[in-house]
């Protein structure tokens, strides 16, 4: 006899007050998590405690956070850092796409030639890259244009050509441009083969291949990321205090210096970066959002 | 239509294709049999130049593929020429390899568009009416992923269909699918077949092969084998290793 039928039997007669319901007739009970319980609370205490401790320890000193959280000086060294931010992100991207585009050539040399980049800049640490940019003047006084070891034409004093900001904003964006390519390679290798021999098959352009039926779903995979490169290249710029640029974290370096209120300027720039990182990660999610057309059923 | 002459193929050491003639008059429908690693597939990839022969050349409606004769040597053609001369091909895969981030009607239109320069406005138009004809009309704006196996092969054959191209080729075009959706793939084949379109299909399909084609092709070990009227190659094989191949599939 199978189940079905003893099912069907007890449902249409209705069971009997009295007898012992069937197994299929019991009421289902979800696991229980006890543990999972036991983590909350461990978690809402430390939380509380570490609430309390910001609002009762005075080291943290409001009052002086506050004084300088929204001041002009922080405005203006904010906008120094998102300026470094953009420029080392837009300039970056865009060599990155072509370096990567190089390494997926089907040209030895220009295969070569982007390996080499993506090896030398990732092997240098920024930090070092940064100072060697903001020391050219030292190697080369004046660049010119020319013939190579010919006559030269056009004369650049070197530090009227990259200022600091010029010099921070070449190392950042030649640095990111190493990591750039390598993502963007990975987001192009993770699309499917038959979509580029589709499009060839097609006769459809080379290069409408690429932006229309290869990057768009490249995009899935570089986007997040690319966000993770931004945001780490957002807080990154704060290496560029180093060569006394008026950026966020060299800005609170220089408000401490004065006052010695580490703490509280250290919470404002902190605070700061955690807003925008913010801001960047809500854009990653619509930007991620769109790129999902057509991945699910 | 198509003219196949002494085409060689290698992949590294293996030959893959050893010498391969093959003539398909205009209108007619010709199918490949053959063992999976026979050379069925290069083949008809390199029909459209997807893979490039080491000799031997390809003619289309009496145009050179992928080379251009200079002289007493073949120059291999630009990019740009090759894609021109592949948008008259249809290609069918057997992995359909629609756009996925594109919607069904933006599939079919996409070539014609662009590698053809046709007007969208125009273009759209007749789009609608193939995806009609292969029976998907009503899923134009949903995405490749929302449809069945049968469905998308559909699509991919409407995407071909409408560069108006001057040959079909299939690779093997029911191979990915469930076995309850293979017929539909087949009947919208055979319509085209019907309509006198001119087509290369690799298949294992023996029973389509019989009821559509003109001429029967088995091919073994990148040579061909046999090749001749369905009636002769399928019912009556003169080589050993063809009737071993027919009575292994049927």
């Amino acid at each position: 006899m199978s189940t079905t039928s003893v099912t069907s039997v007890s449902g249409a007669s209705g069971p009997p007050a009295s007898a012992v319901p069937l197994d299929a007739d019991l009421p289902v009970v979800a696991r229980r998590h006890p543990w999972r319980w036991v983590g909350v609370a461990v978690v809402l205490v430390l939380v509380a405690m570490f609430v309390h401790g910001l609002a009762t320890n005075p080291g943290w000193d409001w009052p002086t956070f506050f004084q300088f959280f929204a001041t002009r000086t922080i405005f203006s060294a904010l906008w120094v850092t998102v300026q470094l931010t953009v420029y080392g992100t837009v300039l970056g991207f865009m060599l990155g796409a072509v370096l990567a585009s190089m390494r997926l050539s089907s040209s030895p040399f220009l295969q070569v030639v982007a390996w080499g980049y993506i090896w030398a800049f990732r092997s240098i640490p920024l930090i070092v890259q940064l100072l060697f940019w903001f020391n050219i003047a030292y190697l080369y006084k004046e660049l010119s244009i020319g013939i190579p070891f010919g006559p030269e034409f056009v004369h650049f004093s070197t530090n009227n050509l990259f200022g600091p900001l010029g010099a921070a904003v070449l190392g950042l964006a030649l640095h990111q441009a190493a990591y750039a390519a390598e993502i963007i390679r990975g987001g192009i290798i993770s699309v499917d083969a038959g979509q580029l021999e589709a499009a060839a098959a097609l006769g459809i352009p080379r290069i409408r291949q690429f932006f229309r039926i290869v990057l768009p779903q490249a995009m899935r995979s570089i986007l997040p990321n690319g966000a993770n490169e931004v945001i780490s290249l957002f807080k990154g710029t704060s290496i560029v205090s180093v060569m006394a640029i008026p950026e966020l974290f060299y800005q609170v370096q220089v408000i401490y210096g004065r006052n010695s209120r580490v703490v509280p300027l250290l919470m404002v720039a902190t605070v700061w970066y955690i807003v925008l990182t913010t801001l960047l990660s809500i854009v990653q999610y619509y930007v991620e959002r769109r790129f999902a057309r057509g991945t699910t059923r | 239509m198509i003219d196949v002459k002494g085409v060689h193929k290698s992949f590294g050491d293996l030959e893959v294709l050893k010498g391969i003639d093959l003539d398909v008059p205009a209108g007619a429908v010709t199918v490949i049999l053959g063992p999976s690693g026979s050379g069925k597939s290069t083949l008809l990839r390199s029909i459209n130049h997807l893979e490039k022969v080491d000799r031997g050349l390809v003619r289309i409606d009496g145009e050179l593929i992928g080379y251009k004769r200079r002289g007493d040597k073949l120059h291999e053609l630009r990019e740009r020429e090759i894609l021109r001369q592949r948008s008259q091909v249809g290609f069918v895969f057997q992995t359909f390899n629609l756009f996925g981030h594109l919607t069904v009607l933006q599939n079919v239109v996409e070539a014609p568009v662009s590698a053809q320069r046709r007007k969208r406005s125009e273009v759209e138009p007749y789009a609608r009416e193939l995806l009609e004809r292969v029976g998907v009309g009503d899923k134009a704006d949903v995405y490749p992923r929302q449809l069945s196996g049968g469905q998308q092969q559909r699509v991919a054959i409407a995407r071909a269909l409408a560069l108006k191209p001057k040959v079909l080729l299939f690779d093997e075009p029911t191979s990915a699918l469930d076995p309850e959706l293979v017929g539909e793939v087949l009947d919208v084949i055979k319509e085209l077949a019907r309509d006198g379109a001119t087509m290369v299909v690799v298949t294992h399909e023996i029973g389509f092969a019989r009821e559509i084609a003109d001429t029967v092709i088995f091919m073994d070990d990148g040579r061909i084998v046999e090749s001749g009227a369905p009636r002769e190659v399928l019912d009556n094989p003169v080589h050993e290793r063809t009737r071993a191949f027919i009575s292994k599939v049927l």
